[in-house]
């Protein structure tokens, strides 16, 4: 983890680097998940500047990587601006979002140097993170393997099947993250399934679990992160952020259909002026 | 044929440490001494076919050789868009060695009823880009199949039947080809192409009528040039298999890439049997009997 107040600017400065970017992609292609992208640009950039997670741009599999699976891959549409910045593919691609012969699709998959497995469908990347957990864990590699899912693919059976998994196998270096949104493709997630109880299911499923409760406050997200990946213990850990869906989008902010609707330019506009002037 | 294969396994497991192997909480009585022998590359996942082959694709992704086995329904239909997502279209950008072991190829279940009986499989899995789909009729195939299992860097699914079929007579074949021949005929009037237990019924059929009989396995893995071949001046064709008609199997396979014969596909209509009865009396009662195929043989033959 990085430390000291100038360090947090910097990721404060990312962060808002990478949310004007997301939002101009946006601009360019409004079939790209803008509103599940927003609201999980903290997370990416503390992972990716905070020092949480072991990388390598110009070689992108090397072994010695930590594994991230994002498993919410159409809500990650912020990768795509953080990727270009760290140097996985030239900048240029981001101009060409969504166009033929473009290396950056609507949804993100893994012939983009960054992504490891296919994530257009929701409800496989903690089953496959397990896998690699496991494998990494019989070689007695010391990497970790770190999961993004979005709360409404917790719906999926598959991920309940993965957790009673994990923790039975013990699967300490495997961490996942919710970007917790609280919102879906139709509605507030609590208007379709009830309340999430994050907290209690995966305390239940013998995980051990750590909460962010602002999760576009990147001080606290990455005390939360530093607590949680140092945190010895044989169970799988679990780290809900609370995030805004369109966070930056006034006009998505608080709109229940966020996850599928797409900002108007001038919306946009105005959205990219009160971030830099924020 | 499980037998057969999981003795092979358990020697390549003895030499090799890059195998895991997963069962979906079925058992064999060879996995006993694997599990206890292995703890460390053998798990049970629980009654979860869906994260058994997640599981798989990650274990695969770190260059692991991996065994998943389970019944034959439960491990195909389940889990389909975790074997579409993960593990064809993954294992097109990365280098997957995932074996599905599935056990209950057709209805081998017998009694056991529609859950069990599995005749979709050879349609779903065939519609599969980068899977391989081994359909053995005995021990001599899966025994000469083993080693590629291990060998090949892409996704397989391997449909075993229940029983111990007993070896068929052909001769020396190589399995490669995806296809063997099981009797020779000295008559070019028919040929009878079948896969799985279908051609423990033709290879005895072939005999009987001396007509020839084709086992074609490897149903998306197989030489068309050599089958085409092979067939040349055969007028008629028939397709047997345990599996629903028209529904992409090894009916459409034929009748897809063999031209200008007249073929009749002999499969299970388009409809679950709940009566009870053994193998060859449901076959009778789909239309699949042995005398329902001779039917159609001495039909041809006229």
């Amino acid at each position: 983890m990085i430390k000291g107040q100038n360090m947090f600017q910097k990721l404060k400065d990312k962060s808002k680097q990478i949310r004007i970017q997301t939002l101009e992609i946006h601009k360019k292609v409004p079939e790209t998940r803008v509103a599940s992208s927003l609201s999980a640009v903290e997370i990416f950039v503390s992972l990716f500047y905070g020092n949480f997670l072991k990388f390598n741009p110009q070689n992108p599999q090397d072994d010695s990587r930590d594994r991230l699976i994002i498993s919410k891959g159409h809500g990650s549409i912020c990768m795509y601006p953080l990727l270009a910045d760290l140097g996985f593919f030239d900048k240029k691609e981001l101009d060409k979002v969504s166009q033929q012969g473009g290396l950056l699709g609507s949804i993100p998959d893994p012939t983009i140097p960054g992504y490891e497995t296919i994530n257009g469908s929701l409800g496989h990347g903690l089953g496959v993170a397990c896998g690699i957990a496991l494998a990494l864990q019989r070689q007695n590699k010391t990497q970790k393997v770190v999961v993004i899912a979005g709360n409404g693919e917790l719906q999926e059976g598959s991920k309940w099947e993965a957790a009673m998994f994990a923790a039975y196998h013990q699967l300490s270096n495997l961490i996942l993250i919710v970007d917790s949104n609280k919102r879906q493709m139709l509605d507030y997630s609590e208007n379709i399934l009830g309340e999430e109880a994050f907290e209690a299911k995966f305390k239940a499923f013998g995980w051990q679990y750590f909460e962010v409760k602002n999760g576009h406050d990147d001080e606290e997200i990455c005390a939360v992160f530093d607590e949680a990946f140092k945190f010895k213990s044989s169970a799988p850990k679990v780290i809900i952020v609370n995030t805004l869906k369109g966070k930056g989008l006034k006009s998505l902010e608080n709109n229940p259909l966020a996850h599928v609707l797409s900002a108007k330019p001038q919306e946009i506009d105005e959205a990219i002026k009160e971030i830099e002037n924020a | 044929m499980r037998d057969t294969f999981f003795d092979h396994l358990y020697e390549a497991m003895n030499k090799n440490e890059r195998i895991f192997f997963l069962t979906v909480d079925f058992g064999a009585p060879m996995l006993d001494k694997i599990r206890k022998e292995f703890p460390q590359r053998s798990i049970n996942v629980g009654v979860a076919e869906q994260n058994a082959i997640n599981v798989a694709t990650g274990l695969a992704l770190e260059k692991y050789i991996v065994y998943v086995y389970g019944i034959a329904p439960f491990v195909s239909m389940r889990p389909f868009e975790q074997l579409r997502v993960n593990l064809a279209a993954l294992s097109q950008l990365r280098r997957l060695n995932v074996n599905i072991i599935s056990v209950g190829a057709g209805i081998s279940y017998t009694m056991s009823g529609p859950t069990h009986h599995c005749l979709e499989d050879l349609s779903i899995i065939k519609t599969l880009p980068n899977f391989e789909l081994f359909s053995p009729s005995d021990s001599v195939l899966v025994e000469k199949y083993f080693h590629h299992t291990l060998e090949a860097q892409t996704p397989k699914y391997l449909r075993f039947d229940v029983q111990n079929l007993p070896p068929l007579s052909s001769k020396e074949f190589d399995i490669k080809e995806g296809f063997r021949l099981l009797h020779q005929g000295t008559n070019s009037k028919l040929a009878l192409i079948s896969t799985g237990f279908m051609s423990q019924k033709a290879e005895k059929l072939a005999q009987k009528y001396d007509i020839t009989a084709i086992d074609l396995f490897s149903l998306n893995a197989y030489d068309k040039d050599k089958l085409i071949k092979l067939l040349k001046d055969t007028q008629n064709i028939i397709t047997l298999e345990e599996g629903f008609s028209a529904s992409g199997g090894l009916d459409s396979e034929i009748n897809f890439y063999i031209k200008g014969k007249n073929i009749i596909n002999m499969g299970f209509p388009k409809q679950y049997t709940f009566e009870l009865g053994d193998r060859e009396f449901i076959h009778s009662l789909n239309g699949l009997g042995v005398k329902d195929i001779e039917n159609n043989i001495e039909r041809l033959l006229k």
